[in-house]
């Protein structure tokens, strides 16, 4: 079943041109990574999935509604899709538990003890269950990507949006944060990420999209993709990144 | 007790502050009384034009929003521009007499209201600065939970962006202590205006203004102590004190990270 169905996108800021036409399709459970070159649109396609950019022209359905056919529906509609930024955005002034419940107790007026039990579950899963009091000023740049994670979860997603989910990471911490994103892939969640890392967008992804100017190249299965692709100009990227 | 008025500068300073220290007491009741509900009721007003003047426009909003959010936003723009770009003391007169039909008002409320709507004015900037300098990370993280504007302002940005801009607000106290002296024009009687009349007592102009500036600078002094100890206190992380959460965060904190 698809889940999200992006149709002829177009976004432009000004008088750049960052999607053009684009046309993907999610299936629920799907693990969908976006790669390509800074600046070749995948992080404003992703960040139109949950309206934080506005588009221009063409439709983006989920679960066959369009996403901007009822203007009210925009915040509930949002609580569908979990976003983990590339710089985390943890709420500065709050405790690592609370980072996980307001969201619960604000948006979907859930009782502040059940809010507290199922953020607890989450940042067990990420491994942040002893941190739950803990300042999120506190933590390094890996405890913070997955309290972001937990708190993305606690919303209880259909689909979970990565924007560069490693990038802002010493190198040191980018192991614990994939090892996270890894067990989501494997509980069979639904989710897109815009990468840099590549190998794991390889063994973690059902299907891999190469995006270069703000058009879909070329996409397809990571293994044959990676190998062997068909386009030059994913050749020319890929070589950059795999030597 | 001196019987007579010394002729020297501090002498005489002491001799007006033991002959006339109640007049000097009730001005300093007044200026106080008058600075706090001022700075209090400016943060307040300051607080709803800020959050006015900070709102989002989306391309996504109808056309009666758009225009509605930007008549605010028009409207608050000259309410601040006209209260910082005028004199106090030339508000106050205009206000007291102008309004005066209207509130049949006490000297004393018409000041409370004249420093009230000032700091306002500047209180707006310093809450939308406070705002503006948020990372919009912040914003959007609370966006992508769900939250609506309210939400997102109550929860997420306000709380930041009064903590960063505390010290500014405080410092509007510390100003505030100063300038009601100009409302000895409206014949408001604080500290300034019952200087002025001692020294027409006294006829001792330079002891009883000498009286006057270090009562002012006490005040401005030990308000600027209290508010660097709260500050101290606000800029601490959630939650640092000695308890076991934190104790147990420091000793596996390092551990965790070697994974």
């Amino acid at each position: 079943m698809n889940i999200i169905e992006i149709e002829h996108l177009s976004k432009r800021f000004d008088k750049l041109e960052v999607l053009k036409d684009i046309s993907l399709t999610i299936r629920e459970g799907e693990v969908v990574s976006l790669i390509g070159a800074s600046g070749s649109g995948k992080s404003t396609l992703l960040r139109c999935v949950n309206l934080l950019e506005v588009y221009d022209q063409g439709t983006i359905r989920f679960e066959g509604q369009d996403i901007r056919g009822n203007i009210k529906g925009i915040n509930a509609y949002r609580t569908h899709v979990g976003m983990i930024f590339q710089s985390f955005n943890l709420f500065n002034h709050m405790s690592v538990l609370e980072n996980c419940t307001i969201g619960q107790t604000q948006v979907l007026k859930r009782p502040k003890d059940e809010a507290v039990k199922l953020a607890l579950s989450f940042l067990t899963k990420v491994g942040m269950e002893s941190f739950a009091d803990a300042p999120v000023t506190k933590l390094s740049g890996g405890q913070k990507q997955r309290v972001a994670i937990a708190r993305a979860l606690c919303m209880e997603p259909r689909v979970l949006l990565f924007d560069e989910p490693t990038s802002a990471l010493d190198p040191e911490m980018v192991g614990e944060v994939l090892q996270v994103i890894r067990s989501l892939a494997d509980e069979g969640r639904t989710m897109i990420i815009v990468t840099h890392e590549m190998d794991f967008a390889k063994e973690v992804s059902d299907r891999v999209v190469f995006m270069d100017q703000g058009v879909i190249v070329e996409e397809g299965d990571p293994a044959l993709l990676f190998t062997s692709p068909t386009v030059q100009r994913t050749k020319d990227f890929l070589s950059r990144y795999l030597r | 007790m001196l019987t007579k008025l010394p002729s020297d500068l501090f002498g005489g300073a002491l001799y007006i502050l033991q002959k006339y220290g109640p007049l000097f007491w009730a001005g300093t009741k007044t200026t106080l009384l008058i600075a706090l509900t001022g700075t209090i009721i400016g943060l307040f007003i300051g607080l709803g034009v800020g959050i006015l003047r900070s709102l989002p426009e989306s391309s996504m909003d109808n056309k009666f929003k758009t225009f509605l959010i930007r008549l605010v936003k028009l409207v608050s723009g000259i309410y601040v521009e006209v209260f910082r770009g005028t004199p106090m003391m030339v508000q106050a007169m205009f206000l007291f007499y102008a309004l005066r039909p209207v509130f049949h008002w006490t000297k004393l409320v018409a000041g409370m209201f004249v420093v009230s709507v000032n700091t306002g004015a500047y209180m707006a900037e310093i809450v939308r600065a406070g705002i503006q300098s948020l990372d919009k990370g912040q914003n959007e993280a609370a966006r992508s939970i769900g939250m609506n504007n309210f939400q997102t302002m109550r929860h997420v940005v306000l709380p930041q962006a009064i903590r960063n801009a505390f010290p500014a607000i405080g410092n509007e106290f510390v100003v505030n202590i100063k300038d009601t002296s100009v409302l000895n024009v409206i014949g408001v009687t604080e500290l300034y205006f019952q200087t002025t009349s001692v020294a027409g007592i006294t006829y001792r102009v330079q002891d009883t203004f000498l009286v006057s500036a270090i009562i002012y600078l006490i005040l401005t002094y030990s308000t600027t102590t209290i508010l660097k100890i709260i500050e101290r206190k606000m800029n601490m992380p959630v939650q640092s004190g000695p308890s076991s959460t934190s104790t147990a965060f420091l000793v596996f904190g390092n551990k965790r990270e070697e994974r």
